[in-house]
């Protein structure tokens, strides 16, 4: 065991971790933190996308010790003071959820675009969720989503 | 439309969107329960083989494990339709996804080391693996009840007319070859079941099923354990697309180790096990003969067909019933034959999936008519047009039309893609289109094909629907929602929803056949009828009115027609609550649709009313390397009524998404009886940069049997895509692809011998 202290949406945690485990697995084991899906287990499909350092990454891939000593934000840190992200209200408003079990994955994705691209154009939308599966939605209802929050 | 609604046809939001946006919901993959142990399914190393020995002793022994059960442990149960598949096997086994033993740990790893302990001794048999070879004499027999390797009960000839005389009279006669691939549901959310027993012996299941009663009927069944003791919550599910219709080994397995340790099991599945252990569409190997006369009048149509059942009957072996409507009532068709043969293989076993057989008819049947416009010399649209169902019609199945707007959607996606601009074309860009019908009143393929419901209405205003229906993501709780606060005159967010749980909800045969907004709709809205009966009944004693005089809106009670003096009617439902007489608003709904099941000879109106769609599409191919590359896709969809055309257009979205990697992309490459490719990475999902510009069209017939005039719609968006893309292509460069997928290489290899064959004359 080690011990592991990063920043996680916005606190700081200090947790006890196997040298081996896995960032998903420190996440949703030891912190509870639901929210971060587990779809494929080897980085296809997307659905851990978490920010470390505001950079999306396959959390189902990424040692948790890679973390130490950096920002973590998972999709329950999206809203802040009990205000939904932009993000999250477009998702809603705009029907890009149906099963939802991408969509976490898919909003920490579309965080990291509109962070370091506030005014994406489609094609940029298409591009950074492309790493991010869905089988319910055909992304169309996503990409609008994102267009919308983008230009709020 | 004239009809004003207030919450009909408006894009509601999901009711449950914001708990998926900030992760709050808890999927079944996300539950604990005190004590609760991980179990794990020790599956073959072979298609086909000879159990000679297993030994758990080693795995029996490792710290950290409950349980290790093998065949010996469990009754002797079969499963599925066909009551064709053990659940544990012994003696052999048939496939590599079955199941021989299955342990119980503290932990996840524990249970993967356990099982990498057990030790299986096995004499590999010879397998088959083609189903055309299985049915032929000395093939390797996979169940000794079906020596011939046939599934005899799904063994069908259908006929109307007379397709010999059919054939004679035709100036175009065509007969061609197809073949249809492995594919499966890669629901992004995998395969679970969490079982509980109580101290006295109840069990709870929480499960990934879309069919919550059939599947308590079936654990009872196999288990031996009354269904009064079952309750079955389905958990939030991420998708379902027809995957979680059967009960599958897994399940009763889950539920044997909750047995034996005592306490609370999970089993959740892998990426790996998703692919290889749950279920696949069925490939297909078809032979189609159509004719027409130089008019373009359809003349006859003959088909047949033998599907890879794998190695057991899940209900997707039934799926020729649902072929079986598109081969006989797609277009207006006088001679029609279709003979299939379901035979085993050793294979893992084919399933339901979103079409229900119908992607397959569909590719067949609308490649045919593109074939046969081009024999005619004449345009594909105006083919169809000539031949397409029109209200009113009934077919010679039986099959009897209502709400039609198939001339609407083919005319509406031609014109969104310019048709008669941009067909037949040079410079490799093309457009083709394909239509569908499909059930979309139910589907009578069980005794019941009705759903239940209860209205409660509160103190304070909320009102509760306690649905039978099933909820798997597609948004069926809101759109019941809509339902029903349409019906009461209150406000969408006074309504929840509470669906599928066994204990709680009115009976429901399960989400399939597209048939949840009519079903269940239809129920939601009864209820909701007999609530506002009794609200109003209640006013009108308080009020000294007649109850037929009054009205409810926006939450408030009036005289009909003089809506600005109102009371609140939760002060109604109060009143004739606490009162000496008094009574609670609790209401049902129960909805059975006018339908018949089958005769003998397959006729019948197995739906109280049919879907229509077209998509039209243009692609662009490359004639140096291949690749096709869609540009648009205008999809007409008939709904009857859009209830919420935002949900509407998210399952068109979805479908044309499916129907693409159907048409281009996806195949489960199964060889000698192994999965090849069973993770994302070598099973080509369609992602957001695959996705082409689309055009959604809605079209409302306004349906008589619908609710609000909905029809069904959430399947055929993925049926007819893939023909559509295929007759694109050859609008694009004259090859004519008859094996899906439509890859670069084979389009290059067409292309080679379509030069090779015009170079020749």
């Amino acid at each position: 065991m080690e011990s592991l202290r990063m920043g996680l949406n916005g606190e700081e945690v200090t947790v006890q971790v196997e040298p081996d485990a896995l960032l998903i697995d420190v996440l949703r084991e030891r912190l509870a933190l639901m929210g971060t899906k587990e779809a494929c287990g080897e980085g296809e499909c997307g659905a851990c996308t978490v920010l470390l350092d505001g950079r999306p990454v396959t959390s189902c891939l990424v040692p948790a010790r890679k973390a130490h000593g950096r920002e973590v934000l998972t999709v329950e840190g999206l809203a802040s003071e009990g205000q939904l992200h932009p993000l999250q209200k477009a998702f809603i408003e705009h029907g890009a959820v149906q099963c939802g079990y991408c969509t976490p994955g898919m909003l920490m994705s579309a965080k990291a675009l509109l962070d370091r691209n506030p005014h994406p154009t489609d094609e940029e939308i298409r591009e950074a969720i492309s790493g991010n599966l869905c089988r319910c939605t055909g992304y169309v209802k996503v990409v609008e989503a994102i267009k919308a929050a983008s230009a709020g | 439309m004239s009809k004003e609604f207030s919450f009909v046809g408006k894009r509601v939001p999901k009711l449950d969107a914001p708990g998926k946006v900030t992760g709050q919901t808890a999927y079944g993959h996300d539950m604990k329960l005190p004590r609760m142990l991980y179990g794990k399914i020790l599956r073959s190393e072979y298609a086909h083989a000879r159990i000679l020995n297993i030994d758990t002793s080693k795995a029996q022994a490792l710290r950290g494990v409950r349980a290790v059960i093998t065949a010996e442990d469990i009754p002797d149960m079969r499963i599925g339709w066909a009551r064709d598949h053990p659940v544990l096997k012994s003696g052999k086994v048939r496939s590599v996804r079955d199941e021989i033993a299955a342990v119980a740990a503290v932990d996840e790893d524990a249970a993967s080391e356990a099982l990498e302990l057990i030790k299986v001794e096995y004499e590999e048999l010879p397998g088959v693996f083609d189903p055309d070879e299985a049915m032929r004499p000395g093939a390797p027999v996979i169940h000794t009840e079906a020596p011939n390797n046939i599934q005899e009960k799904m063994r069908q000839s259908y006929y109307h007319g007379d397709v010999e005389q059919g054939f004679s009279e035709s100036d175009v006669v065509i007969e061609d070859h197809f073949t249809l691939p492995f594919v499966t549901h890669c629901c992004m959310g995998t395969s679970f079941c969490l079982a509980d027993f109580s101290p006295s012996g109840d069990l709870t299941v929480w499960s990934s099923t879309q069919m919550p009663f059939l599947y308590q009927r079936d654990l009872s069944t196999v288990l031996g354990i009354p269904a009064s003791k079952i309750r079955v919550i389905k958990a939030t599910i991420g998708g379902a697309f027809g995957s979680k219709l059967d009960m599958y080994p897994f399940e009763p397995i889950c539920v044997s180790l909750a047995q034996k340790t005592g306490c609370p099991v999970r089993i959740t599945f892998t990426r790996e096990e998703e692919f290889v252990a749950s279920p696949t569409r069925q490939p297909v190997i078809c032979d189609i003969k159509s004719g027409a006369k130089r008019d373009g009048t359809l003349t006859a149509r003959q088909v047949s067909m033998i599907l890879d059942n794998g190695a057991y009957s899940s209900w997707g072996s039934t799926t020729p019933l649902v072929m079986m409507v598109t081969i006989s009532s797609l277009y207006r068709v006088p001679n029609v034959k279709y003979d299939v043969a379901v035979a085993y293989t050793n294979n893992p076993y084919s399933g339901a999936m979103r079409g229900y057989g119908n992607p397959q008819a569909t590719f067949v049947v609308e490649s045919h008519m593109d074939m046969l416009a081009h024999e005619l010399g004449m345009d594909p649209m105006e083919f169809r047009l000539k031949n397409a169902n029109q209200p009113g019609d009934v077919t010679g199945q039986g099959v009897k039309i209502t709400t039609c707007g198939l001339t609407e959607c083919i005319e509406k996606a031609a014109e969104s893609v310019s048709w008669k601009e941009k067909r037949a074309k040079p410079g490799g860009r093309g457009v083709g289109m394909a239509s569908l019908i499909h059930v979309a009143g139910g589907a009578r393929i069980y005794p019941s094909d009705g759903c239940g419901s209860t209205v409660k209405v509160d103190d304070f205003g909320k009102v509760t629907l306690i649905s039978g229906s099933t909820d798997m993501g597609q948004g069926a709780d809101t759109v019941m929602a809509q339902i029903v606060a349409e019906e009461l005159g209150v406000p969408v967010a006074n309504v929840t929803v509470v669906n599928t749980d066994t204990d709680i909800t009115p009976w429901d045969v399960g989400a399939h056949a597209s048939r949840t907004t009519f079903v269940g709709g239809n129920s939601a809205r009864l209820a909701a009828m007999d609530a506002k009966r009794q609200i109003l009944e209640g006013a009108a004693e308080n009020l000294g009115e007649k109850a037929e005089d009054l009205d409810m809106k926006e939450g408030k009670i009036f005289r009909k027609g003089e809506p600005e003096e109102s009371i609140p009617f939760e002060k109604m439902v109060r009143s004739k609550h606490f009162r000496p007489d008094g009574d609670v608003i609790l209401a049902r709904g129960w909805y059975e649709p006018p339908t018949e099941r089958q005769d003998k000879e397959f006729r019948g109106n197995i739906s109280a009313t049919y879907g229509f769609a077209t998509q039209a599409v243009e692609v662009e191919v490359d004639t140096q390397t291949g690749e096709v590359r869609v540009l648009k896709i205008a999809a007409a969809h008939d709904v009857g009524r859009a209830i919420n055309p935002m949900a509407v257009e998210g399952q068109i979205h979805g479908g044309i998404s499916m129907g693409l990697g159907y048409g281009l992309y996806e195949e489960l490459v199964v060889q000698e009886g192994q999965v090849l490719n069973p993770n994302f990475a070598d099973y080509a999902l369609p992602t957001a940069l695959d996705m082409p510009e689309i055009d959604t069209i809605i079209i409302e017939t306004d349906d008589p049997a619908g609710p609000f005039g909905a029809k069904g719609m959430a399947e055929p968006a993925c049926i007819p895509t893939a023909p559509a893309i295929a007759n694109a292509v050859y609008d694009a460069v004259g090859v004519r692809i008859k094996d899906l997928p439509i890859t670069p290489e084979k389009v290059l290899k067409a292309l080679k011998e379509k030069k090779e064959s015009e170079e020749e004359r």
